[in-house]
């Protein structure tokens, strides 16, 4: 009896050793690399890749389909994407799971902490678009009456924006938890009659502006520049106070309107120094507001594939991208 | 997807309980004369008191944050976590490269043949028609980084849940002390997890395989365990009576006893995988749940169903491939089983050598399907003529704002005025008139759990859209259940259509909602009821259907109408499945929570989604823990004790 169960033991042991051993033999033994992850999906059949991260505004996934066409079709690599929300995706960054991070509206603490402290990512330097966020009116709203587009006037309209879900004060809708956001302080310290709904994802509060504005209805909503949607609901910035550095330092205390911030992009830091042609490419992209907003209309209104998209902005803005290129 | 489809006869007899219902109430009634006032004098306020509340936030953030430091240097994660990650990457890599080599036909030919070798011609044909479907959507490179994900996920959720499920099989001990580990596994909505898991193991494929088999394993470990503890004993004490030692009675008696319920476990093991593949694409995983995601970022309908379409294929093949196999398991076996595995293993083998040598292993760009137009123009064409202004019903906003005023905002409003120890009773209350005082310690233990981590607010707020969620499920239900169980054309129709509303990803009808509801709590509770109808409506059909014909014949021959028939006869018998039912409907209801957090429904959904946008785990994993206690919660009050006992997946 005592004889068996020592066998069983032996053997279990010996089951365990073996599992372990061949998951070392499988790994390559000795330390794993946290910070060398690449996607399995990645290098695929001997191809040179790079992958890239979306985020999930159209804005973003504009700037990845003009750098995916060109490495593809001009520098011949393979480009796998992912979409990731802001924060993990500097995560993803940092651990070499994405090569790079085309569009950044300011992470101070994730800088701090990747860029500075760790120097696992490095700056890709600006992509040549200023980013606003603010709060907005349908202007066919606004021009019938100009002074909502002052905060202190908002009271006034807000029996014309309350809907079902605001409570019986005005619905100021705000977007994606993964956005930048002070709405909740700002309709607290302004002392508004505001509820802040969250819509809980663009998709959804892009449903609901477009849904809203075919009725023409007033609305009010969080909102931010540069957006394709404004092509299609054109839309007016109501004023709040005006912005001056430090005054939203303190989250809880903040009175005033949203900076402008001038985008960036963020590399990997192994692939900052060992991407050749790609990593070049992607430091030198840079182009504006109106550029991007042209192939983000195409991919979101015209419902055009981001490649096909890309193709069409790239056959006819050679001069721009052949510079980065060189 | 996690139904369970057993129903166990129930004996309890209203006239006998009548005393004891008494007598727990008036009990309860003491207890609360006692204990009210006490606490009313303490902690006199509605919503629970502050003082009896623990912040977690601190801890946790600072746990974040030694992960993130020590990630690349400690030896935890450079010798043990690191290396289970790149076993994940490296396995999927294999998986995924075979799948490539095999090229589009070799893997069409190779899943064909298995589904003929394992179920039968029809099938065969179904699976190869579902591959070449996937080709055509333009979606083949997805598809297949989607199925390298899933073998691997799938295999380890299969081991580790049959290695949880022997240990459960074999000792009383551990099955109790696994039952309620594997009930959390299931409860915890994947999306608050997703976050820590990420954090350990990394972005991407690693964490989503990881994350899968936390939802993945439970239903293979609890079959495994069913299977193992439901073996015939007369065939194990013979087994037994030839001297055959503990591990031999295991392999050569137990194990394949209960290989109908290992198969079945697999079967829901892959469906439950499938669920995660979309969730698992926040994380940055990639395959086809990337393809729908991206797609919700363009609010585009179209392309989302294109990459959903893929996984349902995927999805009903595997599950009626799995499921024909288990059926087949107990017929004799045909005479020249192998050498027909030779034939189809030779015959794949041919096809994906001819496709590498034609030069056509990717599949061909010119032979895609774009079927995003025509259904984003239906799309557009549903919500602008349904939205608003329709004549006499109005339209579907002022339905929306409709149910949010007069049902959820009354049911929120009531539940958050409760003063807090009032809700702790109602829930004793329902839980013990159902059940035993100990699943009444256990509901208000999960109810208080909510106070103590301070989102008793959110959680109300979440409860009155799961309550009314459920009741218009039910309702919905209920009707098309009885319908189907009536006729079998009915049945024979729903079929696809329940197959397709549970296997789609809710993200594809993320935007349809918004658009017909608006944003808001209403959309969310339509996510939830369009997720949580179709295992409302098989359990109740099924119930109906099994309820005794005997029974309903001498009915019959009574000359009772067939309202009668189902008022009298068929609707109190049945009515174990119909409890049932209720339970299913709102576990999978809590399920879709985090959605309704997506399309404006706040509360604990939101919460969860925004820690994991904003890489804050306090947020996260807090709502998360309060989405479990509802749903142990919900579970106690609404299932019988005794069912509980003989409960599978």
């Amino acid at each position: 009896m005592r004889l068996r169960t020592r066998r069983t033991r032996a053997s279990r042991t010996t089951a365990v050793v073996a599992g372990v051993s061949s998951l070392a033999l499988l790994t390559g033994c000795g330390a794993a690399d946290m910070t060398k992850q690449a996607s399995p999906f990645a290098n695929a059949q001997g191809a040179k890749t790079v992958t890239l991260s979306v985020q999930s505004w159209v804005g973003a996934q504009a700037n990845v389909a003009v750098a995916q066409y060109l490495l593809e079709h001009e520098l011949g690599y393979r480009v796998d994407t992912v979409q990731i929300d802001e924060v993990p995706a500097w995560d993803a960054l940092s651990q070499g799971r994405v090569d790079a991070l085309m569009e950044d509206w300011g992470h101070p603490e994730e800088e701090q902490r990747y860029v500075k402290d760790k120097k696992t990512i490095v700056p890709g330097g600006d992509l040549g678009v200023t980013g606003h966020i603010g709060w907005y009116v349908p202007t066919y709203f606004a021009k019938q009456h100009p002074d909502v587009t002052d905060w202190k006037n908002l009271d006034k309209y807000a029996d014309r924006m309350r809907t079902a879900e605001s409570g019986g004060k005005g619905q100021l809708m705000d977007g994606s938890p993964s956005y930048v956001t002070n709405d909740k302080a700002l309709v607290d310290n302004l002392d508004l009659d505001y509820q802040v709904v969250f819509a809980g994802s663009e998709a959804a509060q892009i449903t609901q502006i477009k849904q809203f504005a075919k009725e023409k209805k007033p609305f009010l909503t969080y909102w931010y520049s540069p957006q394709w949607l404004f092509k299609k609901v054109p839309m007016t910035e109501v004023k709040l106070p005006e912005y001056k550095e430090g005054c939203d330092a303190d989250p809880e205390k903040v009175a005033c309107a949203y900076p402008h911030t001038p985008l960036q992009k963020y590399l990997n830091a192994d692939f900052a120094k060992t991407g050749g042609e790609a990593a070049a490419l992607l430091k030198k992209f840079k182009w504006t507001t109106e550029d991007q907003n042209e192939v983000s209309l195409m991919i979101a209104e015209q419902k055009l594939s981001p490649e096909e998209a890309a193709k069409k902005w790239a056959d006819s803005h050679e001069s721009t991208w052949k510079a980065w290129l060189s | 997807m996690a139904t369970v489809t057993t129903a166990a006869p129930r004996i309890a007899v209203p006239g006998v309980l009548k005393h004891p219902v008494l007598r727990k109430l008036l009990l309860l009634a003491l207890a609360a004369a006692v204990l009210v006032p006490l606490a009313n004098a303490r902690w006199a306020s509605g919503s629970w008191p502050a003082a009896l509340t623990v912040d977690f936030s601190d801890q946790l953030t600072k746990a974040s944050v030694w992960i993130i430091d020590n990630r690349d240097s400690h030896p935890l994660f450079v010798y043990f976590f690191g290396h289970i990650s790149n076993a994940v990457v490296i396995c999927v890599r294999a998986v995924y490269l075979v799948l490539l080599a095999a090229g589009w036909a070799g893997v069409t030919a190779a899943a064909s043949l298995i589904a003929w070798r394992v179920a039968g011609r029809r099938l065969a044909a179904g699976t190869g028609a579902a591959f070449l479907a996937c080709g055509f959507l333009g979606m083949w490179i997805p598809t297949m980084q989607t199925l390298a994900l899933m073998v691997v996920a799938v295999l380890a959720s299969v081991v580790v849940g049959a290695l949880l499920g022997l240990a459960a099989g074999l000792s009383d001990r551990m099955d109790r002390i696994l039952r309620p580990v594997l009930d959390t596994m299931q409860v915890l909505p994947a999306y608050a997890y997703l976050l820590p898991v990420v954090l350990v193991f990394g972005m991407g494929v690693p964490a989503a395989v990881l994350a899968t088999v936390v939802y993945a394993a439970p239903p293979m470990a609890r079959l495994t365990a069913l299977g193992l503890r439901g073996a015939d004993k007369e065939v194990l004490e013979a087994v037994e009576s030839l001297g055959a030692t503990a591990r031999q009675r295991l392999l050569t008696a137990r194990i394949p006893l209960a290989s109908k319920e290992l198969l079945l476990g697999l079967n829901q093991t892959i469906m439950m995988a499938l669920s995660m593949a979309v969730i698992a694409s926040v994380i940055g995983a990639g395959g086809l749940g990337d393809r729908v995601y991206q797609a919700l970022g363009s609010v585009d309908v179209g392309a989302a169903l294109a990459a959903g379409i893929p996984i349902v294929l995927l999805a009903v093949v595997l599950d009626r491939v799995t499921g024909a196999a288990g059926e087949g398991l107990g017929e004799e076996p045909q005479p020249n089983g192998r050498a027909r595995w030779g034939y189809a293993l030779a015959a794949a083998v041919v096809v994906a050598v001819a496709g590498r040598l034609a030069g056509r292993l990717d599949w061909p760009d010119t032979w895609t399907l774009n079927i995003a137009e025509p259904v984003n123009r239906a799309v557009d064409w549903m919500t602008d003529h349904l939205y608003s202004g329709v004549p006499v019903i109005g339209g579907t906003a002022d339905w929306a704002a409709h149910f949010t005023t007069w049902v959820l905002d009354p049911v929120r409003d009531t539940l958050q005025w409760l003063p807090w120890w009032s809700v702790l009773l109602i829930v004793a209350a329902l839980a013990w008139l159902i059940g035993t005082w100990r699943t009444a310690l256990t509901a208000v233990l999960a109810m208080t759990a909510i106070g103590v981590l301070g989102v008793w607010t959110p959680s109300l707020d979440t409860l009155s859209q799961v309550l009314a969620a459920v009741a218009v499920t039910l309702l919905l239900g209920f009707a098309t259940g009885i319908a189907a169980a009536r006729s079998d054309r009915v049945e024979r129709l729903l079929r696809p259509v329940l197959d397709v509303f549970q296997t789609m990803p809710q993200f594809v009808y993320l935007i349809p909602v918004v658009a017909l509801f608006g944003v808001g709590r209403a959309p969310a509770v339509a996510a939830a009821v369009v997720y949580a109808l179709p295992a409302v409506v098989r359990i109740t059909t099924q119930g109906l259907r099994q309820v005794d014909q005997a029974a309903l014949e001498s009915a019959r021959s009574l000359g009772a109408t067939p309202a009668q028939q189902l008022r009298q006869v068929q609707l109190p018998l049945a009515r174990p499945a119909l409890l049932l039912a209720v339970n299913q409907g709102v576990v999978l209801v809590l399920a879709v929570v985090i959605i309704g957090g997506l399309v404006g429904g706040g509360a604990l959904g939101y919460e969860v989604v925004a820690g994991l946008a904003q890489g804050d785990l306090a947020t996260g994993l807090v709502a998360g823990a309060a989405i479990v206690c509802l749903g142990l919660m919900l579970d106690r009050v609404t299932q019988p004790t005794e069912r509980r006992a003989k409960k599978g997946a």
